[in-house]
């Protein structure tokens, strides 16, 4: 699978490139499910010395053992493959924490991914000019109600049900950078039950 | 002057109600018969006295009552005002900029005593009388921006300015027309834009942004911008849109004119000058149609450009499925004869 491409869009809705290794004190990689390959792309070009300084954190989703063994047989630093985002969420606030001047961080596979660990970073204060993303894989999104403001991960559907209150919401390409979320509103808000079919609009 | 304060509600039973004072004061938005985006600044300077823009914060018979709106809300939703770290200085150069103007321009209401640091806020229709040292936040029971913005009537975007945007950082948000504060605080001006229709294929915003950044401390910019409500309800955030959406439904030629409210904001813009951050108030001004079509020139101007607005315009504002009962009631008002130029009612 390769990069994804999304039509046009709104200003807030985020953009995403394609992953290159450069030089940097450090590399702090952060991936999942099919994000593995863009780093299997980026390693191609790269020598052992690049993996040296490399620390990646790899969550593979459903995508089972198909990438792990050669993403470990990169010979990073470290290599980490854990459950969940949220499993490696205090690991990866870490790592961040840990990062010195010149660290280049790598972000690729799903938006909900990229997006928290985009959060996170920008959080710990690397400059955005050293943060690169690439989208691989589900393009399901990440939603946060706007009523609840609970969030429900991997949406594919619009009208979707919240997670948390129950509530039919519509699928916004509003997106806040601060949630790594896009925006869910009540569908049938004007006409309570009058709740459009849903449509799969996202894999 | 001595404002007559109502006792009203923007919620449940609805007794808002405009006088006679604040129907011929009322903001209409319209220079002519027909309505598209435009970056429409001026300079925000005193002008017609008893209007809205006569002075720096508007203080209207609406004041204690929207006061109490806008602490039931944050009761309800404490998430309508936040402030991220950086903004505190913001929200102390907002703490002068208010209380020195309505101190100036409104004498017997609001009275502000300096001595040195320690500053004394009597404000008399809220019935508050405060003493604090200025730029120590442990001297107030909110932050600074909470504080005074408690006080004072719109919202509130307090807009942190750098990288040659603006960032919406900290806010005071319970009279929105339909936004967020909690998903947008941290965005910048393009991204809490995204989703404003056309405006941004017209250049609206880049044009925008050139504006506000440049504007400089005590040249404050003002505009107008509009959109409709049914019932006098300040606070239709997105946040209770599940609660009030169902208000749409159910106008018949027999309520609209006492339901349908044209809802205008006063938008005005400073430059604060400890923190460089630009404030932007966003004052809501509420009007039912009944009441509107007492002015005929207004009349006859609203109908036409709600009848030939862009549709795209009219979804946007949420009012596209009661557009047509809207044109209906108000072509009674429409003689169709030419209307004056300008935003005033004809003498």
């Amino acid at each position: 699978m390769s990069k994804t491409v999304f039509p046009p869009s709104i200003n807030s809705r985020p953009v995403y490139g394609e992953l290159e290794a450069r030089p940097g004190s450090g590399h702090l990689m952060i991936a999942d499910a099919e994000g593995a390959e863009a780093i299997l792309d980026l390693a191609k070009a790269t020598d052992k010395d690049f993996w040296a300084k490399a620390h990646v954190i790899y969550i593979p989703k459903n995508t089972g053992t198909k990438y792990s063994s050669q993403l470990e047989k990169l010979g990073a630093g470290q290599y980490y493959a854990g459950p969940s985002y949220e499993a490696a969420q205090s690991r990866i606030r870490r790592a961040l924490q840990d990062c010195h001047m010149g660290t280049q961080v790598y972000l690729t596979g799903t938006e909900s991914l990229m997006g928290q660990a985009m959060a996170e970073a920008t959080a710990a204060g690397i400059p955005h000019t050293a943060i690169q993303t690439e989208h691989r894989g589900s393009t399901a999104r990440r939603m946060q109600c706007v009523h609840c403001k609970g969030i429900t991960e991997d949406v594919t559907t619009d009208p979707f049900e919240c997670s948390h209150c129950g509530l039919s919401l519509f699928v916004r390409d509003h997106y806040s950078r601060r949630l790594a979320a896009f925006q869910g509103v009540r569908v049938d808000a004007e006409d309570p039950g009058n709740i459009p079919k849903k449509v799969e609009l996202f894999k | 002057m001595t404002i007559q304060f109502n006792d009203e509600t923007f919620y449940g039973d609805f007794t808002f109600k405009n006088s006679d004072w604040a129907i011929k004061r009322f903001p209409f938005p319209f220079h002519e018969d027909s309505y598209m985006y435009s970056v429409n600044m001026e300079p925000h300077k005193s002008y017609r006295p008893g209007s809205v823009f006569e002075r720096t914060f508007d203080v209207d018979e609406h004041y204690v009552a929207e006061m109490k709106d806008r602490a039931r809300v944050l009761a309800n939703d404490p998430l309508r005002c936040q402030s991220l770290p950086h903004m505190t200085l913001a929200g102390w150069d907002l703490v002068e900029l208010i209380m020195e103007a309505k101190a100036a321009e409104y004498p017997d209401l609001f009275e502000l005593h300096k001595d040195g640091n320690r500053w004394r806020w009597v404000n008399k229709p809220l019935g508050i009388d405060d003493t604090f040292t200025f730029l120590d936040e442990s001297t107030l029971p909110y932050g600074p921006m909470e504080y005074i913005t408690r006080q004072t009537q719109g919202d509130f975007a307090v807009l942190d300015q750098r990288d040659d945007n603006l960032w919406m950082d900290a806010g005071m948000v319970t009279t929105q027309a339909d936004w967020s504060l909690d998903f947008d605080i941290g965005m910048n001006f393009f991204e809490w834009h995204a989703p404003v229709p056309k405006a941004n294929e017209m250049g609206i915003f880049v044009r925008a942004l050139k504006f506000l950044l440049n504007i400089q401390q005590g040249q404050p910019a003002r505009r107008l911008n509009w959109t409709m409500t049914v019932n006098p309800l300040l606070d239709t955030s997105p946040e209770n849109y599940h609660k009030w959406g169902t208000m749409k439904q159910g106008l018949t030629m027999e309520n609209i004119g006492e339901k349908q409210h044209l809802r205008v904001e006063l938008q005005t813009f400073f430059r604060l000058p400890r923190s460089n951050a630009l404030v932007f108030p966003i004052r809501c001004y509420l009007i039912r149609f009944e009441d509107l079509v007492t002015v005929p020139k207004w009349a006859r101007r609203l109908h036409r450009v709600i009848r030939d607005l862009p549709e795209e315009l009219a979804t946007y504002k949420g009012f596209i499925d009661n557009r047509p009962l809207m044109v209906e009631y108000l072509s009674q008002f429409d003689d169709g004869s030419p209307t004056s130029d300008g935003i005033w009612a004809d003498d």
